[in-house]
């Protein structure tokens, strides 16, 4: 049996959404080398979410990568909500990559025992990428935090403002369950405890204060419930495809 | 048609160079995994992407292609592969002069992914320091030489 594409798709949408998001501060980051590394990771990112989409695009049928991307309607999306989040301030993009790159590194990582050979050779190839993203966002978060007290309140606002759509990540949605018991694919739940002790090493080290895992979690994105910052983001996304249809650069 | 071997084949493509690195061919990068000529003359060429997101990645197949068919063969197709994952150690030790030579730090052996110390590749200084893990292409870090001032791109490993 042939995995679930929308499975796909929602790995596909985590990255372009969030690539998408990364694109933004081309131009605006704080500094030029850090400028380079957003839009850098923002490429990594949409480069794995376009062997996704291929992926997806096979599996489906009488589609293309391009199409999936670009021509779906908003709760067609499967992201999770951390994802199309506003970049906000340095601190807030930061905290929200750290939070999504160590738990898109523990999902690739574990996606490497699934049963479908595609899905698992992206993940090879997508775990390197992410191996440096985890890094630099998990470094920034430190010098934030242990940095100056206006930094230090910025990225502890930031965690604490992001905390609650961190939920939705190890939550697992009908078709990860179908996947999971039919190829064997990641089960979201199990990564949780290894994405705490990562993420509480780093905010100790950080000097930051971790909130209560016991708060009110923010979920939708992955049934196609998206948040007002999700119809914004589609609209600059699927302008040119839309307004020119089967256009190539 | 003319019959083409798999050397001659091997010596078009060592003349195709990365579009952003250009003194370093696409079998020397480590990116051509394989050659295959069946009896009716039809050649396959099996690449690897370096990173999955690198826009020199859209116009390499187009230059192996050309490269190809300009050489006389015609009958050519170009095939992406992503397992094995391409990794640095794959560069050639001659792809690794060739960058050197160039001005970018070829990839540390020991797979440090961020060595403290990077050989400068202008004044071969080892007194050097990392400015950012991401440089100009997705395939490089930026780094700083203490010794000449110069800042350098460091080939990242992968």
């Amino acid at each position: 049996m042939r995995i679930n594409p929308t499975y796909v798709l929602h790995l596909a949408d985590n990255n372009l959404i969030l690539g998408q998001r990364l694109g933004e501060w081309c131009g605006h980051g704080p500094v030029l080398e850090q400028d380079i590394a957003l839009t850098n990771i923002a490429l990594d990112l949409i480069g794995q979410a376009r062997l996704l989409y291929q992926c997806a695009a096979e599996l489906i049928g009488d589609t293309s990568e391009d199409a999936l991307a670009f021509l779906r309607l908003e709760h067609d999306y499967r992201n999770v909500l951390l994802v199309e989040l506003p970049n906000g301030n340095f601190a807030d993009t930061v905290v929200r990559q750290y939070f999504y790159d160590v738990f898109n590194y523990l999902n690739y990582d574990a996606l490497l025992q699934c049963t479908d050979e595609h899905l698992r050779a992206i993940a090879e190839k997508a775990l390197k990428e992410v191996t440096y993203h985890r890094r630099w966002s998990g470094e920034w978060v430190i010098r934030l935090g242990d940095g100056t007290a206006e930094s230090h309140e910025k990225v502890q606002d930031a965690v604490n403002h992001l905390w609650e759509y961190t939920g939705e990540l190890f939550s697992p949605a009908d078709f990860e369950k179908e996947s999971h018991k039919m190829q064997n694919t990641p089960d979201v739940s199990s990564l949780h405890k290894a994405w705490k002790k990562h993420v509480v090493h780093t905010l100790d080290t950080a000097t930051l204060r971790i909130p209560r895992d016991d708060i009110w979690m923010q979920s939708g994105g992955k049934s196609g419930h998206h948040s007002e910052h999700m119809g914004f983001i589609l609209s600059e996304l699927q302008y040119m495809q839309r307004t020119y249809p089967s256009m190539q650069w | 048609m003319v019959m083409a071997t798999t050397d001659d084949i091997y010596r078009i493509l060592q003349e195709v160079t990365d579009p952003e690195i250009p003194v370093i061919s696409v079998v020397e990068l480590g990116i051509v995994r394989d050659v295959q000529i069946d009896d009716e003359a039809h050649v396959d060429v099996f690449i690897t992407p370096t990173y999955s997101g690198c826009p020199a990645m859209d116009v390499i197949p187009v230059l192996i292609r050309q490269a190809i068919i300009d050489a006389g063969y015609l009958d050519v197709a170009i095939h992406s592969e992503l397992s094995p994952a391409w990794t640095t150690d794959w560069i050639s030790p001659e792809g690794r002069k060739k960058l050197k030579e160039f001005g970018i730090a070829p990839p540390d052996l020991q797979k440090s992914h961020a060595p403290d110390q990077v050989e400068c590749p202008h004044c071969s200084s080892t007194d050097t320091e990392l400015i950012s893990f991401f440089g100009s292409t997705p395939c490089k870090a930026a780094y700083r030489c203490k010794a000449c001032l110069e800042p350098f791109d460091y080939f990242k490993c992968h």
